[in-house]
C-alpha cells in the first residue's frame, strides 16, 4: 500500500540546495529560533531543523513570556508578534478541593509598553519567530527529525536526519531540541541520566470562551490578561502545581506534576487535570468553555544540578535541552531565548578566529555565567528536591491554611478569642511546631 | 517522453476541529490549523511516481488565501517543480463552478507557458490531478468540472494509475466503485481524481526540502489570468449558503436487553430492526 | 392528483423535477428509487411533475418501475456510446436533454457514478450543484430547492440554495429517503430520444470490471464500523471485533483508552483527537461514551452500543443498546449474521445497505 514511502525524491529536485551550512540548529523552539535568527541576521548560513510540521506545531506551554528578555532577541516584538494578552495580574492560589486562599498582584505599569509579560499561544508565537528567522535569511526545514550527530575526528561535524539523503554537515551544531535531549546524550555532554525525578509532566487544555466573558470573569481591562498559579490538594497531593492563563478568547488550564510521583501513584496526568477542573473556584472560571485542544509536555525540573556540559567540539546546547528551566515557576522560554542568542553570539565570535573546538566554544559558558540565566538557575538549584521531599506543601499546608481561614471567617457562636484557641489547637494537632519551623527554613533556603 | 502534469492542492482546515458555536450559531474556524487536503497528497504522489518513470514536470496549483502558500511549499519539498497560488479577493467565496473556472484558466496559462518552454510532452498539460474530494467541502466536483472546462477525458475515483502510454497518448487506471473496481483506459489529456488507495506521499529527501525552502511560490491574481471577473468568486457562484447549523443531537434509542432476554434473542431483534431500516444481511441486488 | 400533474404532459413541460436513474442493465441503484419518491413530493409542492431520466440500454424495461414509484414521465435516452456508463457521452446526453426540456431540478444519487456525471453536467450547464445532500425541501415563498448537507466532516450542516440558476442540481446520499412502495399499474409518459453525440477527443473505455470482495476498508470509507474500548480488556480480544466487522464488510476502530493501552494502532482511534467517522452503522463495544469519543462518531447513522454498565453514557446516543457482557454478546451477533447470510442463500455478500437508514 505505502509503496511511496521511503523512496527518495529524484535528484533533479535538489539542484540548487546548499550542500552544507555554517551552522545547524536542531529544534525550532524559542532557543533554536533565537539562535537561528541571530545567526541569519549576521549573515551566517544557518539551517534550523524542526520535527514538527511547523515551528510551534508540537510546542506547548502555559504560557507566559516576559518582555525584557524577549525583546533583547526580537526588539519590540510586541508590536508585531501574535500575542494573546499582556498580563496585568498575577495570582497565587492555595487551594483545597473546595476552597482557595488567593494572593493577587496587579500593577498598572504592566499594562503599558513595553509591558511586563504576555500570554502567548505557542503554536502561533513560535511560527512568528520562525518567520522572523526565515525573513532574516535562515533555512527553516520542518518535519525533519534529527536522529544523530555526525562526527569527524571526534568533533561534531553535522547531523543525521531520518530523511532520505538525510546527512547534513556544518561547522557547529546548536542543540536546542527541548527537554529530554537525546542529542546531548549522544554528544557525550549529559550529566544526569534521564530520570523521572527530574522532569515534570504537564498536561494542558485550551478552552474556548468569548473575549468579553474572559474579561468579565477574571476582572480584566480589555486586552489585559491574568496568570494564576495554583498550589495545593488539587494535584491530588502530588508535588506539582496547576495554572490558568487567559488568552484572547481561550483559557489555558493545566497541571504539572513530577513524573516519578505519577509513576509511584499509578495516576494518569489527565485524571488529575479532570479533578483539578472540578475545583469549585476554578470551575466557575471555566464554566461553559468548550475544549479546543489538549496536549501534554515534559518540563525539565532538575535545575542547575542536572545541566549538561554546555559545549563540546563543534557543538553547543541551549534552552530546555540544557535543562534551563527555573523549577519554581516552570519558566523556561526566557532562558531558552537568551541562551539561544548567546549560543549564536558565541558562534559569531568564534567565526572570527575560525575555531569551533571546545576551548573556543567555552566562551558560551562564560557568557551564560555572567548572565541571569545561570545566576537564576544556581539560586534555585535545590528547589526541586525540596519540593519533591515535602509533599505536605501540596496537601497538608494548603489544607490547613484553608481550614484556618474558614474557621476565622465563619461567624458562628464561638467568640473570636475562643476561635483563635481552637485554631491553634487544630494546627498543632496536625503539624508539630518543630517540623513546621524546619520546613519553613528549608523552603526559605531553597526557594529564595 | 516526459509528462507535464498539474496537481490541484487545496488547503483545508483540520475538519475534526471545526464546530458550530452553540451560542452564536456561527462557524468556529479560528485557530484551527490548515493542512493540505489529504487526498491531494495521494494525487501528488501519483504524479511524482509517473514523473519517476517517464520524467516530466509537475506544477502544484492551489487557489486560496495567501496562507495557502505554506501548503504549496510542502509540495515543493515533496518534489513538485513549480508551485502556483491563485490568490485574489476576486476568487474569494467561490463554489465549485467558480473554482473550476479559475483553476481551468490557470491550467491553460500553465499549458501555454509549457509549450513555450518546451516542457513535458509538448502538448501543453497532459494530466491534471485532483484529490477525489476535499475534506471540508466534500463535493468531489472540482475534478470533473475541470475536465469539462478543459475538454479533457475524465477519470474519477482512481485507486491506482497503472500506466501511461505516451505513444498512443493513453493512460490505464483502476477506478473504485461502490461494488468493485473497473479498469479504464482514457485518452490524454486527462483529468484524474485520486482516492486514498493510491500510494501515500513519499518521504521527501533532505536536499529536496532544503531546495524547496527557498523556491518561490508564484502568486497569480485574477489579472494574471484570461478570465471574466464576473465569473469568479462569489459573483460567479450559482450556489449560496442560506443557513448553517449544528447537526442535531442524538436521542437515546431503544434498549434491546431486558430481564429474561437471551443473547440470541437480543441479536435477532437487533438485526430485525436493522433490516427494517434498510440494512439487510445478504447478497447485493437480491 | 397524479393525473393532474400528468395532464400538463405532452412532450414534457418546463420546470419538472428530474431524477437520473443509475442503472446497469436492469439493476437499479436503490438510491434512484428513493429519489423518485422524494422528487414526486417536491414536484407536488411545485405543481409540476416528477420524471425519471434513464440513459443507456434497457430504459424501456425500467420506465414501468419508475412510474410505479412516482415518476409521471420517463425520458429514455439511448445510443451507441451510452453503454456501459462513461462520463462524456452520458454528460452530453443529460446536458442535451436538460437544454431541451428545461427541468428546474435534477437529482442524482451521491454515488461514485452520480457524482461523476452530476459534476460534469452542472459545469456544462453552468449551474450550481450541491453535493451529498441529506435533506431536501422547497422554500414555500421563493419556491427554491433547499438543499441540506453535512460539511466539515459532518460537524456542520449547511442549507444551500441556487437562487438564480436553472436547473438546480443536487446529489443525494443513498439511504436518506425511504424507498417508495411500488404501486403497480401506475403509468406515465415515455419520451424517448437517440441524441447525436459529438465525437470528441476525450474518451474513456472500460476494459475490465472486478466486483468487490471487501478486504481492507478505511475508517473514512467504511459503511460499518465496529469499535472497541477499554472493555475489550486485551489486544487479542480485538480479534472478536474483527470477525464481526469482517462478516459485515466493515472496519475496526477504537476508543482512545484502547489505543493508549497499546491494543490497536492510533490510526484507528475515533474521537476528538482521532478520526471523525460517519458510517451507516457504528458498533460501540465496551466504550463508555466520553464526550471526546462521541465527538468522532455522533454523525453515524445508526449506533449500537454493547456495555455491561447500564449507566454508561454511550446509551444516551445509541439507537440500540444492549446491556451485557460484550464477550457473551459479540459471538451471538456474529452467529446471527452468519445464520442470516446462510438463509439469504449462497455465501452471500456482506451487509447490504438498501435504504431509509434515517430515523
Ligand atoms: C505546561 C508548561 C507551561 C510552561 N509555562 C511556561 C511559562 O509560562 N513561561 C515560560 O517562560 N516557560 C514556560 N514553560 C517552559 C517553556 O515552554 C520551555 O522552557 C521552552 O519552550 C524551552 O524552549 P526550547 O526552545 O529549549 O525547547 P522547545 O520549546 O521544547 O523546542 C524544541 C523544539 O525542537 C524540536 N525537536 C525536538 N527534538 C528534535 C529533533 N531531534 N530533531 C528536530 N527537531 C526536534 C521540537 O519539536 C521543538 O519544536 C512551560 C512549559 C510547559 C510544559
Ligand atoms: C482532551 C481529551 C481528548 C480526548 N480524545 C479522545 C478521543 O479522540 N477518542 C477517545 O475515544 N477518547 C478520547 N479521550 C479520552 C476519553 O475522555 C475517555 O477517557 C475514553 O474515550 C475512554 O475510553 P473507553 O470508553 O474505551 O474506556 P472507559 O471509559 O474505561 O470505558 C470502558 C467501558 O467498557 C465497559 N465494559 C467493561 N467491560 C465490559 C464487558 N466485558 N462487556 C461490556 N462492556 C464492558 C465499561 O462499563 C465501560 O463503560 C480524550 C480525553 C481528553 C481529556
Ligand atoms: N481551491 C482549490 N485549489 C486547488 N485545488 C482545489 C481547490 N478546490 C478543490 N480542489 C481540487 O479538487 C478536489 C476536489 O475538491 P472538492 O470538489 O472541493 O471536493 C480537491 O481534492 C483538490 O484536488
Amino acid at each position: 500500500m505505502n509503496s511511496g514511502k521511503n523512496k527518495p525524491a529524484p535528484a533533479g529536485a535538489a539542484e540548487s540546495a546548499p550542500a552544507r551550512f555554517d551552522v545547524i540548529v536542531v529544534g525550532g523552539g524559542p532557543a533554536g529560533l533565537a539562535a537561528t535568527f541571530t545567526l541569519a541576521r549576521a549573515g551566517v548560513s544557518v539551517a534550523c531543523l524542526e520535527r514538527g510540521s511547523w515551528s510551534g506545531s508540537k510546542n506547548m506551554m502555559g504560557g507566559v513570556i516576559y518582555s525584557h528578555p524577549t525583546s533583547r532577541v526580537f526588539p519590540q516584538f510586541w508590536r508585531e508578534a501574535p500575542l494573546e494578552r499582556h498580563v496585568t495580574r498575577r495570582d497565587m492560589w492555595f487551594a483545597t478541593t473546595d476552597s482557595a486562599i488567593k494572593a493577587s498582584f496587579e500593577s498598572a505599569d504592566f499594562g503599558v509598553e513595553p509591558y511586563n509579560s504576555f500570554t502567548v499561544y505557542r503554536a502561533r508565537f513560535d511560527k512568528w519567530l520562525a518567520a522572523q528567522a526565515t525573513a532574516a535569511g535562515a533555512w527553516m526545514i520542518t518535519e525533519t527529525l534529527v536522529e544523530d550527530l555526525l562526527r569527524e575526528d571526534g568533533r561534531v561535524a553535522g547531523i543525521r536526519s531520518g530523511r532520505p539523503q538525510g546527512d547534513l554537515e556544518a561547522d557547529v551544531v546548536i542543540i536546542a531540541e527541548g527537554v529530554n535531549s537525546f542529542l546531548t546524550e549522544r554528544a557525550g555532554l549529559a550529566s544526569c541520566p534521564p530520570q523521572a525525578a527530574n522532569v515534570a509532566l504537564a498536561v494542558k487544555e485550551v478552552l474556548a470562551l468569548p473575549k468579553e466573558k474572559i474579561e468579565d470573569r477574571f476582572d480584566l481591562e480589555p486586552g489585559a490578561g491574568a496568570a494564576i498559579e495554583i498550589i495545593g490538594e488539587i494535584t491530588g497531593g502530588l508535588p506539582g502545581t496547576g495554572f490558568i492563563y487567559t488568552n484572547r478568547d481561550t483559557i489555558s488550564i493545566g497541571v504539572g506534576v513530577l513524573l516519578n510521583s505519577l509513576v509511584d501513584n499509578v495516576t494518569e496526568a489527565y485524571t488529575i487535570l479532570d479533578k483539578f477542573k472540578q475545583q469549585p473556584q476554578l470551575r466557575r472560571l471555566i464554566q461553559g468553555a468548550s475544549p479546543r485542544e489538549y496536549s501534554a509536555h515534559l518540563i525539565p525540573e532538575g535545575g542547575y544540578r542536572c545541566m549538561p556540559q554546555l559545549y563540546g567540539d563543534g557543538v553547543l546546547v541551549a534552552g530546555d535541552a540544557a535543562g534551563m528551566v527555573n523549577p519554581i515557576n516552570s519558566e523556561g522560554a526566557n532562558l531558552a531565548l537568551l541562551s539561544g542568542q548567546m549560543a549564536a553570539e558565541t558562534v559569531l565570535a568564534c567565526r572570527q578566529q575560525g575555531r569551533f573546538d571546545r576551548a573556543a566554544l567555552a566562551l558560551y559558558q562564560r557568557r551564560l555565567e555572567r548572565s541571569v540565566v545561570i545566576q537564576d538557575l544556581k539560586k534555585y538549584e535545590n528547589a526541586t528536591p525540596f519540593l519533591a521531599s515535602h509533599p505536605q506543601l501540596f496537601g497538608l499546608y494548603p489544607e490547613l491554611m484553608a481550614a484556618l481561614a474558614r474557621e476565622f471567617l465563619t461567624v458562628d457562636n464561638l467568640s473570636k478569642a475562643n476561635k483563635e484557641k481552637l485554631l491553634l489547637k487544630l494546627f498543632r494537632s496536625q503539624v508539630p511546631a518543630r517540623r513546621l519551623l524546619k520546613d519553613l527554613y528549608d523552603a526559605w533556603r531553597s526557594l529564595t | 517522453m516526459p509528462i507535464n502534469s498539474v496537481v490541484c492542492i487545496k488547503q483545508v482546515p483540520d475538519t475534526s476541529q471545526v464546530r458550530i458555536d452553540p451560542e452564536t450559531g456561527s462557524l468556529v474556524r479560528q485557530g484551527i490549523p490548515s493542512v493540505a487536503n489529504p487526498y491531494d497528497l495521494y494525487a501528488l504522489e501519483t504524479a511524482l511516481s509517473i514523473r519517476d518513470r517517464h520524467g516530466g514536470f509537475i506544477t502544484a496549483l492551489s487557489m486560496g488565501p495567501p496562507q495557502a502558500e505554506e501548503v504549496l511549499r510542502k509540495t515543493l519539498g515533496y518534489g513538485a517543480d513549480r508551485a502556483v497560488l491563485l490568490s485574489d479577493r476576486a476568487f474569494a467565496g467561490a463554489d465549485t463552478l467558480a473554482t473550476t473556472y479559475a483553476l481551468a484558466a490557470a491550467v491553460e496559462k500553465i499549458a501555454a507557458g509549457s509549450l513555450v518552454a518546451n516542457i513535458g510532452s509538448g502538448k501543453g498539460v497532459d494530466i491534471v490531478f485532483c484529490g477525489k474530494q476535499s475534506i471540508d467541502g466534500d463535493t468531489g466536483q472540482v475534478g470533473p468540472g475541470l475536465a469539462r472546462r478543459l475538454s479533457f477525458s475524465q477519470l474519477t475515483y482512481v485507486c491506482s494509475l497503472l500506466e501511461v502510454d505516451l505513444k498512443a497518448m493513453r493512460v490505464k487506471a483502476w477506478r473504485q466503485r461502490e461494488d468493485g473496481r473497473e479498469l479504464l483506459q482514457a485518452q490524454m489529456p486527462v483529468a484524474v481524481t485520486v482516492t486514498e488507495q493510491c500510494s501515500s506521499i513519499r518521504y521527501a529527501s533532505l536536499p529536496g526540502l532544503i531546495a524547496a525552502a527557498k523556491k518561490p511560490v508564484e502568486v497569480w491574481s485574477a489579472a494574471d489570468l484570461n478570465v471574466e471577473r464576473g465569473r469568479l468568486g462569489l459573483k460567479g457562484s450559482p450556489t449560496r449558503v442560506s443557513k448553517i447549523f449544528a447537526p442535531p443531537a442524538r436521542q437515546r434509542g431503544e434498549a434491546l436487553s431486558g430481564p429474561g432476554k437471551s443473547a440470541g434473542e437480543m441479536a435477532a431483534s437487533l438485526f430485525d430492526r436493522l433490516a427494517d431500516r434498510g440494512l439487510k444481511i445478504g447478497r447485493r441486488g437480491g | 392528483m397524479k393525473k393532474a400533474a400528468r395532464r400538463s404532459g405532452g412532450d414534457g413541460g418546463d420546470g419538472e423535477v428530474w431524477v437520473v436513474v443509475e442503472h446497469e442493465g436492469p439493476d437499479v441503484a436503490p438510491v434512484s428509487w428513493e429519489l423518485i419518491g422524494e422528487a414526486r413530493a417536491l414536484a407536488k409542492e411545485l405543481g409540476v411533475r416528477a420524471a425519471a431520466v434513464i440513459i443507456g440500454a434497457g430504459g424501456r424495461e425500467l420506465a414501468g418501475p419508475a412510474f410505479s414509484r412516482g415518476a409521471a414521465a420517463a425520458y429514455l435516452v439511448s445510443g451507441p456510446k451510452l453503454d456501459p456508463y462513461s462520463s462524456d457521452p452520458h454528460c452530453q446526453a443529460l446536458v442535451g436533454l436538460a437544454a431541451r426540456h428545461k427541468p428546474q431540478i435534477i437529482l442524482l444519487g451521491a454515488t461514485t457514478r452520480g457524482r461523476d456525471l452530476a459534476s460534469a453536467a452542472a459545469t456544462e450547464l453552468e449551474t450550481g450543484l450541491t453535493a451529498d445532500c441529506t435533506a431536501l425541501s422547497i422554500d414555500p415563498e421563493k419556491k427554491l430547492l433547499l438543499q441540506t448537507r453535512p460539511a466539515f466532516g459532518g460537524n456542520v450542516m449547511a442549507t444551500i440554495i441556487t437562487p438564480n440558476h436553472q436547473p438546480q442540481m443536487a446529489t443525494v446520499r443513498p439511504g436518506v429517503f425511504p424507498p417508495p412502495e411500488p404501486v403497480p399499474g401506475d403509468g406515465g409518459d415515455i419520451i424517448a430520444s437517440r441524441p447525436r453525440l459529438k465525437t470528441t477527443a476525450v474518451s474513456v473505455k472500460q476494459l475490465e470490471f472486478i466486483p468487490d470482495s471487501g478486504n481492507e476498508i478505511s475508517l473514512q470509507g467504511a459503511k460499518v464500523i465496529v469499535a472497541g474500548g477499554r472493555g475489550l480488556k486485551a489486544a487479542r480480544n480485538f480479534a472478536l471485533l474483527e470477525e464481526l466487522a469482517c462478516e459485515l464488510g466493515g472496519a475496526v476502530a477504537a476508543s482512545r483508552a484502547a489505543v493508549d493501552a497499546g491494543w490497536i494502532s492510533a490510526q484507528r482511534q475515533v474521537g476528538q483527537t482521532g478520526q471523525t467517522v460517519r458510517p451507516v452503522l457504528y458498533f460501540a463495544m465496551g466504550i463508555s461514551g466520553a464526550v471526546q469519543h462521541l465527538a468522532g462518531m455522533q454523525a453515524s447513522d445508526i449506533v449500537v452500543a454493547v456495555n455491561n454498565d447500564p449507566e454508561a453514557p454511550i446509551f444516551e446516543v445509541a439507537d440500540y443498546g444492549i446491556v451485557g457482557d460484550l464477550f457473551a454478546v459479540t459471538p451471538t451477533l456474529i452467529e446471527e449474521v452468519k445464520r442470516r447470510k446462510a438463509s439469504a442463500g449462497g455465501n452471500g455478500g456482506a451487509l447490504r445497505i438498501e435504504t431509509g437508514t434515517q430515523k
